[in-house]
């Protein structure tokens, strides 16, 4: 008795459960997004506590210890100066996960303003942006970028400028396409019929049902950051030494000493950045998923 | 149709102008001018201001913008001090690698990723589709230049059956051009694969879910009701329909691949426009960059329209007012 009152209870719960309460329970039956969810937050959490509570820094140097293959003091070995590589390793990946984190903000946070600006208002705001957005979405990415980083140097916050202000108009663009059928919608003429200010009605009324699809695009926008960064990083146009990123510690293995017999220096960072960027795209697919069960494939 | 063209050609100008403007309005901002690389230090400011005026740089740089279009509407996209050349001729020098491995690797990806895709659809939650979907991930996954790396350290490190580095075997004496067209495409091979990876997943994972889409509409169900084979319906109803979007996706890849070769040519040391580009930024060589970037915004542009053109071509539902 008792159990099936409970078992109506919970029915009934999932019956009333939230826009959002839906897709998470749609995204926990996706085995393969959760167990990608979770191999983030381990590597998420490896990046921020292995530099913490290790007793080796970034930055010491060992005459002794120097080049040594991996063993139980060194997990991952060291490099030529004694560094100790499985703390590199990990604070390479504070550093491209939060540039990735810091670029995929400010782009969706540019891309939602400006595209939503353009699908509400149309007309002339409307060519203006768009045109804009073309325009950056026709430079040839790499080359563009490696042409900009020359240019404007390859400090952290420049390349972060630089990789937002060359993603933002995909965001822009899906943004607006969404503004532009729920501006059609009913309960907009309600709103215009209330007075609600233009204001309002952009960010309290139409953003909140646009949301969804921006997290999708953020979360697959950082496995395409984190991979041009890397990118970058190893061609040596991007984040530079001594400051470690997955990218510029590959870029050793350009030696050719390193590449015929040390796998430690540059295999590691290779599979954590192969790994994290695997993750997030099987997220994203996942989220999109549920979000939008009628898109499953 | 043909007003359509002529109306996305007109409306390519004002882009087109406006990426050589930011071009420009960047490369403006470069610390030191192009000259001041070639100045001599001991010149005198007169001798400098008469390089300048030799060399056109006397003119502020918007003036220098309108005067670069007139004569890059000239074929005369300017001169690259380091080459000793003109940039077209310095392009048409680096062009043939990277167009080979472009197109090797667009053979690879297309030959490939699209029937995968299409059995991957067929097939759907099968062990073959899974497999195949995480195949795909993985493509679209690993770095380039990791998975460059890994191949070079396998197959011309390890074993070695691959060259490790350039486009010929500096050491090979025939003048039999079989010979070395075989060279050639041993020094090809691996790069062509690094860069058709990733397509070749992109392709797949296209391919399939279009291909799904259309397998689930009316006509498909009829097809089948009337009997016919299930290759009849798949190849010759569904696959029609399904690979229209790929061919837009053709279009945007073209350019997108050039460009993704500065890597992979970077790795292999292919002499291509990939990696002149990555060259020319470094020894800050402007006439080059502008070059390399106006010419590969225009394919870009030129890209996107003949996807759309080839998209209305395939399918006769789409109309453009």
């Amino acid at each position: 008795m008792v159990k099936s009152e409970t078992q109506i209870k919970s029915k009934a719960t999932r019956k009333n459960q939230s826009y959002w309460g839906e897709v998470f329970y749609r995204l926990r039956k996706n085995k393969l997004a959760m167990m990608s969810f979770f191999m983030l937050i381990i590597i998420i959490s490896m990046c921020i506590f292995v530099p913490m509570f290790s007793k080796y820094s970034i930055e010491t140097y060992n005459a002794v210890e120097r080049d040594q293959k991996p063993n139980s003091t060194h997990l991952l070995g060291t490099d030529k100066t004694g560094r100790d590589l499985f703390v590199r390793l990990f604070y390479a990946g504070r550093i491209s996960l939060g540039l990735a984190l810091a670029v995929v903000f400010l782009e969706c946070t540019a891309g939602v303003i400006l595209g939503s600006l353009s699908g509400f208002y149309g007309g002339i705001v409307d060519i203006i942006i768009m045109r804009i957005a073309e325009i950056f979405m026709s430079f040839p990415f790499m080359i563009f970028c490696i042409t900009i980083v020359a240019v404007f140097g390859n400090s952290i916050p420049n390349l972060i400028f630089i990789l937002a202000l060359l993603s933002w108009p995909s965001i822009a663009r899906i943004v607006r396409g969404q503004i532009l059928t729920l501006r059609e919608m009913e309960y907009m003429e309600a709103c215009e019929a209330l007075g609600i200010s233009d204001f309002r009605r952009i960010f309290k009324h139409l953003l909140p049902n646009v949301l969804a699809y921006v997290i999708v695009y953020a979360t697959l926008g950082m496995a395409s950051v984190i991979l041009t960064e890397t990118s970058l990083s190893f061609l040596g146009l991007g984040v530079s030494p001594p400051t470690p990123t997955w990218g510029n510690m590959i870029q050793e293995a350009r030696n050719m000493l390193i590449i015929q017999n040390k796998w430690w220096y540059w295999i590691p960072p290779g599979i954590c950045i192969f790994i994290s960027v695997m993750c997030f795209n099987i997220l994203g697919d996942g989220m999109r998923d549920a979000i939008d069960p009628k898109m499953k494939r | 149709m043909k007003n359509y063209i002529i109306r996305r050609l007109l409306q390519m100008i004002p882009v087109f102008i406006g990426i050589l403007f930011i071009l420009f309005f960047i490369l403006e901002q470069a610390p030191g001018t192009p000259v001041s690389n070639m100045m001599h230090p001991k010149m005198t400011p007169e001798q400098k201001a008469e390089l300048a005026l030799k060399l056109g740089l006397d003119v502020p740089w918007y003036e220098r913008f309108v005067n670069w279009i007139a004569e890059a509407l000239h074929g005369n996209l300017g001169y690259s001090i380091n080459h000793k050349k003109p940039v077209t001729d310095v392009m048409a020098d680096y062009v043939g690698p990277t167009l080979m491995l472009s197109l090797a690797s667009l053979i690879i990806s297309i030959t490939i990723g699209i029937p995968a895709g299409v059995i991957s659809a067929t097939k759907q939650y099968s062990f073959v589709d899974n497999v195949l979907t995480v195949i795909s991930f993985i493509g679209i996954s690993i770095p380039a230049f990791f998975f460059g790396l890994i191949l070079l350290k396998l197959f011309a490190v390890d074993i070695q059956i691959f060259p490790l580095f350039g486009l010929q075997d500096p050491l090979l004496k025939t003048d039999s051009s079989f010979i070395k067209a075989i060279d050639i495409a041993k020094h090809l091979f691996l790069p062509s694969v690094v860069l058709g990876l990733n397509s070749t997943a992109s392709f797949m994972r296209y391919t399939r879910s279009s291909m799904l889409e259309v397998i689930k509409q009316d006509y498909i169900r009829t097809a089948r009701a009337k009997g016919l084979k299930e290759k009849t319906v798949i190849y010759r109803h569904a696959f029609r329909n399904a690979v229209i979007p790929i061919i837009t996706l053709l279009g945007f890849w073209i350019p997108s691949l050039l460009s993704g070769a500065v890597i992979t040519e970077t790795i292999f040391g292919l002499p291509g426009l990939g990696k002149i580009s990555v060259e020319a930024t470094m020894t800050r060589n402007y006439p080059l960059i502008l070059g390399i970037n106006s010419m590969l915004a225009i394919l870009t542009l030129i890209g996107a329209l003949v996807a759309d053109i080839l998209y209305a071509i395939a399918d006769p539902r789409i109309r453009y007012e």
